[in-house]
Parts: structure tokens; C-alpha cells; sequence
């Protein structure tokens, strides 16, 4: 049964893949669809059993892998409850986004490969969560990856799209350097890569310290960094987050699946997953709060100002994902897995109404465009406005009642405060700011969407678009549509078929409930029971929190609610003079404190010159130069008879160059290698 | 001594040569080429059938005097040399049938060529005695010069000059060595040269470099590489495949048979040059690679970046790091084999290699694209590849050895993906605009049939290793034990002189 979870998704994406032009296009859908939610089916079963019913942990072997001399690692099916809630959630959002596409994805031609696609993912998602090793971990990891590549590149005649396809498989690589080394470093330790194994012998070995990289460095403090980095990666963290914006040039239903609901918290469930050694290294826990709780102020400062309606959600996910780390920094594991469960609902809920709207708006995008939808759309309305409420978190402290993301997200902001330490302080503030934000830029999305004058019949040509927004042409490629679209009058703006609008109330029901419903069981009274052996549960009960600590999130929320209306409802033009004038810090936010740029400038236009430098000038010029070309050079001044020594002179610098780079190489290997 | 299956496999294609000068007409040609290269790799799964796992020494095992005074012809294969035999066998008729078409001149002749080639190549991965194997190895060089000088492209004399030039220099030193070598042990039996015999310190520094000199070029390893773009852009397709799928192995072949178990000490000693050279090969190409407007130049490119992994792994001298290269050289012979028949599918339609002459062809050659993506995916060494294995297992021993080389080597992880992905979305993706490329054809059945079981292959590898591994495992743990014993006897030996001198 458990293999059966993993491996149906394959199969229909095979089916659809293989045989897609041959089944046609509603076929392939079918069956994917099917298979998806056979698997859901069985993924609730195995919950309720090993999750609710305490279980023992499952570990199905199901081939042998690799096996080198003693290193060895087998391909295995393991579900315990970190698993289960992970199963859960993906094949839970997966099956409703596969339905969802039926309907959103009706017009486009290649739907088999589309649903092939997804199906895909699926499978190496699940890959990644049952998996019983640190490699087989990594194949899922990379699956997912790949299949994200292929998903954002989706529409591949679009340029922006195939730019970002390579944007997020390039960067996730860099994050997947620092894994692969952790993967080398752990096996180099713990001579295994089985969960297990490592975690039972990591004990043992705090305060150790090995030679990396020519330095004597803690063990444990290495790996969990290392490890980390991937994690960072994969979960958009800042400074390797770049690619997770960008990725909105997917489909919207991708966007939903992968790059909120699922693949981005692979690296949250990587850390949580590997709770036990990442509790022995208190360095490697700050470094991973400090991490979260910055990128959860810089993401949502950054969201404040877009106006693409998928980039403020695609913001807000990479800004919840540092919120779940922060979570995990302070031990509060189960914090971080709640809010996973918990976002997965809501922000599936967000993009898949967002992916409504553009589809009612005839794939438009901006939001500049927009406004008053609600009477043309109301149920779609009504679902943005509950997956609204639960990310903003909106509950009543004391009572304890509120929306899903009322409890995960205050559990995290308490946990920090309740760390009591400077680091926690500091995830703290930057929590509760960014919570401010949250509520600020969630529902100036909402109210630019839905409230207010209807803009899009102004036409596409806003006479004032080029002036006040330097860079509208660079977001008019965001837009999902490729040809020049129309905007429909508010008149023609229809509600989504049943198809797409099921799978959005289904959401809508976890965003209300699963807080409520879970509650006890992820970081309750029933946590430790819950969780057992799968995760560290590091404090059961908090204590008291002061007033205000219970309070604050909400006060905030409340602040960022009004700010929002008084700026977009009451007095538009303020903002939108504020807009026009384009003060420093607004540019700086607009453009996303320009790390883009940034990396351009330092790495991607230097590896490209410096590649066509080592060619012309190092292949060409000094290689070849000295060899075969100045081989054949010397021989016709010999037999000139002209043989004159100073004709050699670039050529000796080079030579030098050439060896000087080689015993320097030699240098580091030899000084690096001394043990 | 037992049937010689080995003799037959190195010497059918020969017979197949002759057969094709009895009947010169291009079409026999074709046919008997097929008919011989199929029956090859029929024999060489014979081979495999036939291999006892267990063994970790030479087996089928043919010997016969030759020249006497030592040197005999001596064939037998063990773990590390079995599946290079197989290897070669099957991607040979892939050549024939990529030439099906493309190659329209003088085509009896190419025909023999390649056969006398494949004699050549399995000869080399036989043969187990040092004349044999350099007059098979020094013999592969002719048929490809004349492949790349006769059925090249515009600069083909320059390349093949550049190729023979570089080889030759290697050669000579080989030649050398190998002379010194029966000097001293009055044997040219590698059997005997890797068990029996024990080279002086120093003399092996001597013979290591010598062999260095022409394995390295072979390889090829930075900088003496530069030969391979130009070769590689220049010959026809299935001279591509040969290449970049045999001819580059043979070097990484001869570290393991020659440089690793009969010059340990100064294999130890010049490890962490090989290390540098690779990383250096490693970094260095990939980022010449990002920078190709030629898409063969690119792939050769990249074929030396995944040849600095295999060098890498080989001079770990560990477990993983051996296989691991192994396993790589294997694996980038069918992957780099399939890139080159892919790139040949575009050539045959638009004579151009230029990258920037393509650019969605997606549209038009959805198959295509989706073969392309796979031998990509497996060239950026994607898990559930064959590329994954020997990359990870690689950079795994080199960090076992030493962190610094896997934290290098990894950076080509990075821009192997970078260079890769570049050069698809160039080719592949994008909207299909130029008008020369409107007509374009998807793939024809023969090109399925070439590219499938590559692709069938390249993912079986990747998910399921454990043939190869069960083949490789006996010979690479006994390869590493007698390095390790080796070792520890010229390090007695060193301590017994120091001790000498002390003592005067």
C-alpha cells in the first residue's frame, strides 16, 4: 500500500507521457487524475494509521540502489508521521491541483505533457518524503527540481519563461552543492546515509571536529550547515531566493503546487527531518533562524509594492517559508511542520483563486488592471478572502479559535519570544514586523483585486503606465498569455467552472479547519505522541506568554489591515502618488533590493567572459600556442633558418601563467590534504 | 586453453573488413558492417555471460608465443577491462546505422575503417601484454585520423594534424617506458608486470610520467585537450561517438591497467598533480563550455570536464572513487555517444552545428527534444541517471581523500547545469522563428532506433548500477589492496635505506 502512493503517481505520468497523443488529451487527464487521488486515498489511510493511530515506522525496501565497495544505499519506501503529514499534503494539494487544471488548463494544446508534468513531480516529491536515506532523499530533491524546470518552462516559446526555467534549476544547483558535499560529509562520518543510523551515532559525536576544507571544524555544526544550504535552495531562502519570483512564469496551477504548497518546503521538512542532528549543533540552529527570520522580513517587505497578483503571493510563500525556519532554529520543530501542513492549504487556496481571477481576467496579471471584481466573481471572492484570513492569521488569542494560519503562525512567533535568547529576540521582532506586512501587502492585493474601480476597461495602453512605472515593459512579459491580450469589459468577467472551483473550496475548508482540527495533535498536549521518534518535540509546554506576546500578532495584522484600506480604498490617490514619485525606498523594495542585479553583475556576466576569455586566451592563445600551433610556428622559423629566442616572449609569460596556476592548484591539494 | 572468444571478438571485424573489400559496393558495405558490428556485440555479451563475477583476475584467458624473449600475444579481461569490451561493441553498430545516410562517400572504405577500428579498440581492452596493447592502442589512431582527415569537415586536415600531433609526442614516451620496462623485468606480461614485479622508486617516477604523457592526452586532460574540440567538431558523426564513447576511455584504461598497480609510489606521489589537472579540467572546461557557439565543440567540451571527474576518481585510490570512475567512463560513453548522435539528427538536416542557427525546435521535434532532454538531464548528472552514479561516487572519494577537491569538483556540478541547460534552451526551446527551420522533421524511425535503447540504457544505469557494479567490484577491491600493499613495501623499503645510511 505505502509503495503504492509513491509509485501510482509514476504511472500515470508514464501513461500520459508515452502514450499521451495516442490516449488524447482528456484521457491523460483522466487517468493521472485518477491515480492521483487512488493515491490521496491511500495517503489518508496511511495517516490515520501511523500518524493518528500511533503506528509503527514502515520501511518497505524496494530495490538495491548503489552499491560501492561498503558503500551502499537501497531505494525504500519509509513512512512514519514526518512522512505521513508530508504524504498527506502533497498528494492532498497535488490531486486538487490536477482536477483544477482540467479546467484551467482546457484550452492549451499540450495537456498530456502538462499532466505528465505533474504527475511527475508528484512521484519524485513523494520519492523525497519517504525517503529512508540521505540520497534517495536527494534523487526526490533533484526530481523535484527537474520537474519544476520543466513546469516553470512550461510555455517554452516564451523567452521569460524559458529564462526562469534555467534561473531556478541553476540555482537550486548552487543549493544542492552544499548538500551533496553534506551527503559526502555524512558518509565520510557515519560510514552510512540511513536516517536512522546517523541519528542514533550523531550523539556521540558533538564537540568532535574533522578536517574540512584544510580547517579543523565541529562535525555536526559542518554537516547541519551544509545540509542547510540545500535546504536554502530548495525552500527559496534569502540569497539563493531568486529564482522562486521568476518561477511564476509557470502555470498558475504549478505555481500552487510546487512553488507554494509542496516542493519550496522541501527544505523545511529536510531540517525537520534531520531535527536530531541539527538539535546537537546550537550554531547551526542560529544560523538557520537568523536565515528565516530575515527572509521573512525581506520577503514580505519586497511583497508591499508588486503588482503582479501571482509575485505578491509567490513573495508571501518564500516570507512563510522563513518564518517556518525560524520556527525549526528555536527546536520548535513541530512549529515549523504545522505551519508547513497549514500554509499548504492556505497558499494552494491563495494561488489557485489567483489562477481564477486571471483566468476570469483573460490572463491578466497585474493588478493595476483589476479592481471590483467581487460582484463578477464572488465565489472565487469569497475563497480569496478566507485564504486571506488564514494567512494573515486572524484568530482570537485567549479563545484560541481562529483560522489555520492563527495557530501555526502564532505557535512560531511565540516560540521565538519563548527561546528567550538575543537570536530569538531578534526572529521575534522581525516576525512580528513581517506579520505587519503580511496583513498589509495580503490585503492590498485583495483590495486592489477586488475592490474599488474597475481598471481593466481603461485598456491595455494605459496612457500613464510608461511614465509612472519605469518598468512596466518588464512587467508586461509576466503576464501568462503570449499574444497581445484583451481585457475583457467587467461585464464578461465570469466565474471559473465547477471544475476548477470544487478543488478551491475543498482548500478553503483546510484553511478554515486544519488549525483547529490539528492543533492538539502538532503542537499540543498530544504532540509528543504524535510525533514520536520521527521528530524532535523539544518543549511541550511554553508556559504563560505576557498579554502582549498573545496579542501582538494580531494587533499587527489589525494595523496592516487599515494601512492597506486607508492607502487603496479610502485615499488611492496617496498611494498612488507615493508610487509616481518613486522615493529610494520604494525603488529598492520595488526591485527586490536588487539582488538580481546584483548577481548579474557578479556572477553570471563574469562566467560567461571568463569562459570566453579561457577560451580564446587560454585555449587558443597559450595552449594551442605553445603546442601543436607553435610547434608548427618553430618548425618554419627553423627551417627559415631565423630562429630568433625573443620571438617566444608572450609565449614564455604564458607558459609561466600556465604552471604557476597548476603548482598553485598542486599547493592547495597537498596543504588541504595534510590530516 | 578454452574456446577464444575474446580473439574472435577483437579479430570478426577484421574478417567483416575483408569481406566489405570483396564486395565494395556501398550498400554491401553498409550491410556487412552492420552484420559483423551486431555479431560483435552478440559475442561480447557472450563475454559478459561467461564472466565469473567472483574472479577477481584476468579470465578467458588466451596466451600464445609471439615474438618471443617475452613477449607474447596474450589476451584475457577481469573486472575493470570486461565491460569496456562490451561497451565498444555496443555502440559500434549505433556508428554504422548513424552513418546509414550521412556518409555517401567512399563508403566501403569508411566501412573498413571502422571495423579495423573496433579490432583495434577491443584489442586494446584485451590485450595483457605491453607490445600487444601499444600496437593495438598506437594502430586505433590511424583508422580515426583517416575518419577525421577523410570524412571531416572543412578544417579536417588542421585537426587531425593537431590530433596526431598531440598523440604522437605521448606515444613516444609510452614507447620508451614500455622498452625500459622489458629492459628491466624481461617481460612485456602485464599479468606478470602487475603481480610478479616490482619496480624501483624511482625508475617508477620515470615510467609513470612517460605513461602519464600519453595517457593524459588521450584522456584528455587539461591542457593537452585542446585537440578534442577541433577533432570532435571536424569528424562525421559516428567518428564523434567513437571518440568521445572509446578512444577518451582508453587513457583512464591505461591508469588503471599500467599507472595504479605497477608505479604505486609514484602514483602516490603524483596524485595530487592529477587532482589539480583535474579540477583545473574540471572548472576550466565547463566554463569554456558555457561559452560555445558550436554545439559538438560544446558537448567535447564538457566531455573533458566529465573525463577531469574520471581522473579524479581514479587517483583517489579508494573504493568509491575507482568504481565511481569507472562507472563514469561507462556511462559518458553511451551519454556522450547519444549527445553526438543528437546533435548529428539536426546536422543531417541543416548541415550547421552553429547553435545560434536553431531555437525551438521543440515545436517542431517534440520527440526529438524529449530524447535531447533526457541525455542532457544525464550529462548534468540528474539521479536516476547514469550520470548521477559515477559523478556522486567520484566526488565521494575525492572527499574521503581530501575536502578540497570534492568542494572544487562540485562547482562543476553547478556549471555542468548551467552550460547544459544553456545550450537545450538555445536549441530546443524558444519560438520557432527561423524560416530555414519550418520544414524541420521530427525524428525518422531509424534515428528511434538509435537513440531509444541508449535512452533505456542511460536510465536502467542509473536506477539499477548493480551489474556493473557486481563486475567491477572484485577487480577495483583487489586493484586497491595491491596498491595499498605495494605501497606499504616501497615505504618499508625507504625506512630500511634511511635506517642503512643511519646506521654507517
Amino acid at each position: 500500500m505505502y509503495a503504492a502512493i509513491v509509485f501510482l503517481p509514476l504511472l500515470g505520468s508514464a501513461i500520459a507521457g508515452l502514450f499521451g497523443r495516442v490516449l488524447g488529451a482528456r484521457p491523460s487527464e483522466l487517468v493521472t487524475t485518477g491515480l492521483l487521488l487512488l493515491s490521496a486515498a491511500l495517503s489518508v489511510m496511511a495517516f490515520v494509521t501511523v500518524a493518528l493511530g500511533g503506528g509503527a515506522t514502515q520501511i518497505i525496501p524496494i530495490l538495491p540502489w548503489i552499491q560501492s565497495g561498503d558503500f551502499s544505499v537501497d531505494w525504500t519506501v519509509r513512512v512514519d508521521t514526518i512522512t505521513a503529514v508530508m504524504l498527506v499534503v502533497v498528494t492532498g494539494v497535488s490531486s486538487l491541483v490536477h482536477l483544477y487544471s482540467i479546467g484551467y488548463m482546457n484550452e492549451d494544446p499540450s495537456r498530456p505533457r502538462f499532466f505528465s508534468y505533474l504527475s511527475l513531480f508528484t512521484f519524485a516529491m513523494l520519492m523525497l518524503v519517504t525517503s529512508n536515506n540521505f540520497l534517495q532523499l536527494f534523487f526526490g530533491w533533484e526530481g523535484v527540481g527537474l520537474a519544476s524546470y520543466l513546469l516553470i518552462g512550461f510555455w517554452y516559446t516564451r523567452p521569460a519563461a524559458n529564462a526562469a526555467a534555467m534561473k531556478a534549476f541553476i540555482v537550486n544547483r548552487v543549493g544542492d552543492f552544499g548538500f551533496a558535499l553534506g551527503i559526502f560529509g555524512i558518509w565520510a562520518v557515519f560510514h552510512t546515509l540511513d536516517f536512522d543510523t546517523v541519528f542514533k551515532a550523531a550523539p556521540a559525536l558533538v564537540g568532535k571536529q574533522f578536517i574540512f576544507a584544510g580547517h579543523s571544524v565541529d562535525i555536526l555544526t559542518t554537516l547541519c550547515l551544509l545540509l542547510f544550504v540545500g535546504a536554502m535552495g530548495k525552500s527559496a531562502q534569502l540569497g539563493l531566493h531568486t529564482w522562486l519570483p521568476d518561477a511564476m512564469e509557470g502555470p498558475t496551477p504549478v505555481s500552487a503546487l510546487i512553488h507554494a504548497a509542496t516542493m519550496v518546503t522541501a527544505g523545511v521538512f529536510l531540517v525537520c527531518r534531520c531535527s536530531p542532528l541539527f538539535q546537537l549543533s546550537p550554531t547551526a540552529l542560529t544560523f538557520v533562524t537568523v536565515i528565516g527570520a530575515t527572509t521573512a522580513f525581506f520577503a514580505a517587505s519586497v511583497g508591499l509594492f508588486q503588482n503582479d497578483i501571482k509575485r505578491v503571493i509567490a513573495y508571501s510563500t518564500c516570507s512563510q517559508l522563513g518564518y517556518m525556519f525560524a520556527a525549526a532554529g528555536v527546536m520548535a520543530y513541530n512549529a515549523a511542520m504545522f505551519h508547513l501542513f497549514t500554509h499548504a492549504f492556505f497558499k494552494a487556496l491563495l494561488f489557485l483563486g489567483a489562477g481564477s481571477v486571471i483566468h476570469a481576467m483573460h490572463h491578466e496579471q497585474d493588478m493595476r488592471k483589476m479592481g471590483g471584481l467581487w460582484k463578477a466573481i464572488p465565489f472565487t471572492y469569497t475563497m480569496m478572502l478566507i485564504g486571506n484570513l488564514a494567512l494573515t492569521g486572524v484568530g482570537l488569542p485567549l479563545l484560541g479559535i481562529g483560522f489555520a494560519g492563527f495557530y501555526s503562525k502564532d505557535a512560531i512567533i511565540n516560540s521565538t519570544f519563548a527561546a528567550h535568547t538575543s537570536i530569538g529576540t531578534y526572529a521575534f521582532t522581525l516576525l512580528l514586523v513581517s506579520a505587519g506586512m503580511t496583513s498589509f501587502y495580503s490585503w492590498r492585493q485583495f483590495l486592489l483585486t477586488f475592490h474599488g474601480r474597475y481598471r481593466g476597461a481603461d485598456g491595455v495602453h494605459h496612457a500613464d503606465e510608461h511614465s509612472d512605472e519605469p518598468l512596466a515593459e518588464d512587467d508586461d512579459h509576466h503576464s501568462e498569455d503570449h499574444v497581445q491580450h484583451h481585457l475583457p469589459q467587467l461585464s464578461e468577467v465570469h466565474e471559473s467552472p465547477l471544475i476548477m472551483l470544487v478543488p478551491l473550496a475543498i482548500l478553503a475548508l483546510g484553511a478554515v479547519f486544519a488549525g483547529m482540527a490539528f492543533n492538539h495533535y502538532f503542537i499540543g498536549e498530544g504532540a509528543h505522541e504524535f510525533w514520536r521518534a520521527s521528530l524532535v518535540v523539544a518543549h511541550g509546554e511554553e508556559g504563560a506568554l505576557p498579554l502582549w506576546v498573545e496579542f501582538g500578532p494580531l494587533a499587527v495584522t489589525i494595523i496592516g489591515f487599515l494601512v492597506a484600506y486607508y492607502f487603496y480604498i479610502l485615499n488611492p490617490a496617496i498611494a498612488a502618488a507615493m508610487q509616481a514619485r518613486q522615493g529610494l525606498l520604494y525603488l529598492f523594495l520595488y526591485n527586490k533590493w536588487y539582488f538580481d542585479e546584483a548577481y548579474d553583475f557578479l556572477f553570471v556576466r563574469p562566467a560567461l567572459k571568463l569562459g570566453r576569455f579561457l577560451w580564446k586566451r587560454g585555449d587558443g592563445t597559450v595552449i594551442d600556442g605553445l603546442g601543436p600551433d607553435g610547434i608548427a610556428a618553430r618548425v618554419l622559423h627553423a627551417t627559415r633558418g631565423a630562429v630568433r629566442l625573443q620571438t617566444g616572449y608572450v609565449y614564455h609569460y604564458a607558459l609561466a601563467m600556465l604552471l604557476g596556476v597548476v603548482a598553485l592548484a598542486t599547493w592547495f591539494m597537498v596543504s588541504g590534504g595534510v590530516k | 586453453m578454452s574456446f577464444p572468444i575474446l580473439s574472435l571478438c577483437t579479430f570478426v571485424p577484421l574478417l567483416g573488413a575483408a569481406a566489405i573489400l570483396l564486395m565494395p559496393s556501398a550498400n554491401n558495405a553498409r550491410w556487412i558492417a552492420l552484420a559483423t558490428t551486431v555479431l560483435v556485440f552478440a559475442l561480447s555479451l557472450v563475454v559478459w555471460a561467461n564472466f565469473n563475477n567472483a574472479n577477481s583476475g584476468f579470465q578467458m584467458v588466451e596466451k600464445l608465443n609471439w615474438l618471443g624473449g617475452g613477449i607474447s600475444y596474450h589476451m584475457g579481461v577481469d573486472g575493470i577491462s570486461m565491460l569496456f569490451v562490451v561497451l565498444t561493441a555496443g555502440l559500434m553498430p549505433f556508428c554504422i546505422v548513424a552513418s546509414w545516410e550521412s556518409v555517401q562517400t567512399r563508403v566501403a572504405e569508411y566501412m573498413i575503417a571502422f571495423l579495423v577500428l573496433e579490432t583495434m579498440m577491443i584489442g586494446v581492452f584485451c590485450a595483457l601484454d605491453l607490445v600487444l596493447f601499444y600496437v593495438l592502442f598506437e594502430g586505433g589512431l590511424i583508422p580515426m585520423f583517416l575518419i577525421i582527415g577523410i570524412w571531416g569537415g572543412k578544417r579536417r586536415v588542421y585537426a587531425s594534424f593537431k590530433f596526431f600531433l598531440y598523440t604522437f609526442i605521448g606515444s613516444v614516451l609510452m614507447l620508451l617506458a614500455i622498452m625500459s620496462m622489458y629492459w628491466y623485468a624481461g617481460t612485456t606480461d602485464i599479468d606478470t608486470l602487475i603481480n610478479g614485479v616490482h619496480f624501483p622508486a624511482a625508475m617508477q617516477t620515470w615510467l609513470w610520467l612517460a605513461f602519464f604523457a600519453s595517457f593524459a592526452v588521450k584522456m584528455p586532460m587539461w591542457p593537452v585537450h585542446t585537440w578534442l574540440p577541433d577533432a570532435h567538431v571536424e569528424a562525421p558523426t559516428a567518428g564523434s561517438v567513437i571518440l568521445a564513447g572509446i578512444m577518451l576511455k582508453m587513457g583512464g584504461y591505461g591508469f588503471l591497467r599500467f599507472s595504479l598497480p605497477m608505479f604505486p609510489s609514484a602514483t602516490e606521489m603524483f596524485a595530487p598533480l592529477v587532482f589539480a589537472l583535474s579540477v583545473i579540467a574540471i572548472i576550466y572546461t565547463s566554463l569554456v563550455a558555457l561559452a560555445q557557439e558550436d554545439m559538438k565543440k560544446l558537448i567535447a567540451y564538457s566531455s573533458v570536464a566529465h573525463m577531469g571527474f574520471v581522473t579524479m576518481g581514479i587517483f583517489t585510490l579508494n573504493h568509491q572513487g575507482v568504481e565511481g570512475g569507472i562507472f563514469q567512463m561507462l556511462s559518458h560513453g553511451v551519454v556522450s555517444g547519444a549527445l553526438f548522435l543528437c546533435v548529428g539528427v539536426v546536422y543531417d538536416r541543416m548541415h550547421t552545428r552553429d547553435i545560434a542557427a536553431y531555437g525551438g525546435l521543440v515545436s517542431r521535434m517534440p520527440l526529438y527534444a524529449a530524447f535531447f532532454m533526457v541525455f542532457t538531464l544525464a550529462n548534468v548528472g540528474m539521479p536516476g541517471t547514469s550520470g548521477f552514479i559515477g559523478e556522486f561516487l567520484t566526488m565521494l572519494g575525492a572527499f574521503l581523500h581530501n575536502s578540497w577537491i570534492a568542494i572544487f569538483s562540485a562547482t562543476g556540478v553547478i556549471l555542468s547545469a548551467a552550460y547544459a541547460l544553456y545550450l537545450y534552451r538555445r536549441v530546443i526551446f524558444g519560438a520557432l522563428v527561423k524560416p530555414s527551420l519550418k520544414t524541420m522533421k521530427d525524428l525518422t524511425p531509424r534515428e528511434i532506433a538509435l537513440l531509444a535503447p541508449l535512452v533505456v540504457i542511460t536510465i536502467l544505469l542509473g536506477i539499477y548500477p548493480k551489474p556493473v557494479f557486481d563486475v567491477t567490484t572484485p577487480a577495483v577491491a583487489k586493484l586497491i589492496a595491491d596498491n595499498k600493499t605495494a605501497l606499504a613495501m616501497d615505504h618499508a623499503k625507504k625506512v630500511a635505506e634511511i635506517q642503512k645510511r643511519a646506521g654507517q
